[in-house]
């Protein structure tokens, strides 16, 4: 692994493991590079969002996707930029499988000077069958501003 | 206690995810507030510090849901089709408020918009647009 790609994954493990909110949730890093990012998330009983059925909350998928956005804007560079989402959509397929854990892909595949457009998918056990997909848009604040 | 209030309280004592976030909600008549105390497992971006993304989405999704409880007589959690969540202002270390405007509640679907704002009301942090799958009533 060269010295920017090292940086890289320096920075995804740090946005990953120490972000408050990512902590909390027990994202753990899947893969990083090339405008491209993935977390994973781990079942826990307390992240639950219909009791009856064991399956894990909306939100907490809200913000997995989220936050695998912000990974795959700051590994396109491998500079750390600031980020705010500007707005997010997603939509919910199916609910996931009873205990499972998620895990999500996002592509960062346009970067202007000031915004970041992401999509983003999540699933449970098939990549090919999503539980839901988002497309965001994000500003970039470490960003040179627009000539 | 109205019914209405049972049911809400209801619903968010049986869903595991509202008490991590650490969400409660007040209903006044009809009216509902939702609360979102501040915590540190919150936090999104530590430099600011700010609220995570993710969690001002969930907290306004998770007060439509609520709002959905006071009306429709089912202990069933009803599913969420799609929102699309508008940022508006960075969500800072502070106590977050929203409610909810359920625009139709028709037989399957319904259409909600919900709105969150921390020290005044007049300008919200974030909105959120979003189509909801209703659970059949028992």
């Amino acid at each position: 692994m060269d010295a920017p790609e090292n940086a890289i994954a320096e920075q995804a493990r740090h946005m990953v493991e120490t972000v408050p909110q990512a902590a909390a949730l027990g994202f753990k890093l899947v893969s990083v590079g090339d405008g491209r990012g993935s977390i994973l998330v781990p079942w826990r009983a307390d992240l639950v969002g219909d009791p009856a059925t064991d399956v894990i909350a909306s939100g907490v998928v809200t913000s997995l996707l989220d936050h695998c956005c912000g990974l795959a804007i700051n590994s396109s560079k491998g500079e750390r930029f600031p980020t705010a989402t500007l707005d997010l959509r997603i939509d919910y397929m199916r609910p996931a499988a009873p205990r499972a854990e998620i895990t999500a892909l996002a592509h960062c595949y346009k970067m202007t000077r000031s915004i970041a457009f992401v999509r983003a998918e999540a699933w449970d056990v098939d990549p090919a069958d999503p539980i839901a997909t988002a497309q965001a848009a994000f500003i970039l604040h470490g960003a040179s501003a627009p000539r | 206690m109205s019914e209405a209030n049972d049911r809400l309280q209801g619903f968010l004592a049986s869903v595991p995810y509202i008490q991590f976030l650490g969400m409660r909600c007040e209903l006044a008549g009809d009216e509902m507030t939702a609360t979102l105390p501040f915590a540190p497992h919150l936090i999104g971006n530590t430099m600011l510090p700010a609220l995570h993304g993710g969690v001002i989405g969930a907290f306004l999704e998770m007060t439509a849901l609520a709002q959905l409880s006071v009306v429709q007589h089912t202990p069933k959690v009803h599913k969420t089709i799609d929102v699309t969540i508008e940022y508006l202002r960075p969500g800072r270390a502070l106590t977050t408020y929203a409610r909810a405007d359920l625009r139709k509640v028709g037989r399957r679907i319904a259409n909600v918009t919900v709105e969150a704002w921390q020290e005044a009301r007049g300008t919200p942090v974030a909105a959120l647009r979003g189509h909801f799958m209703l659970s059949g009533e028992e």
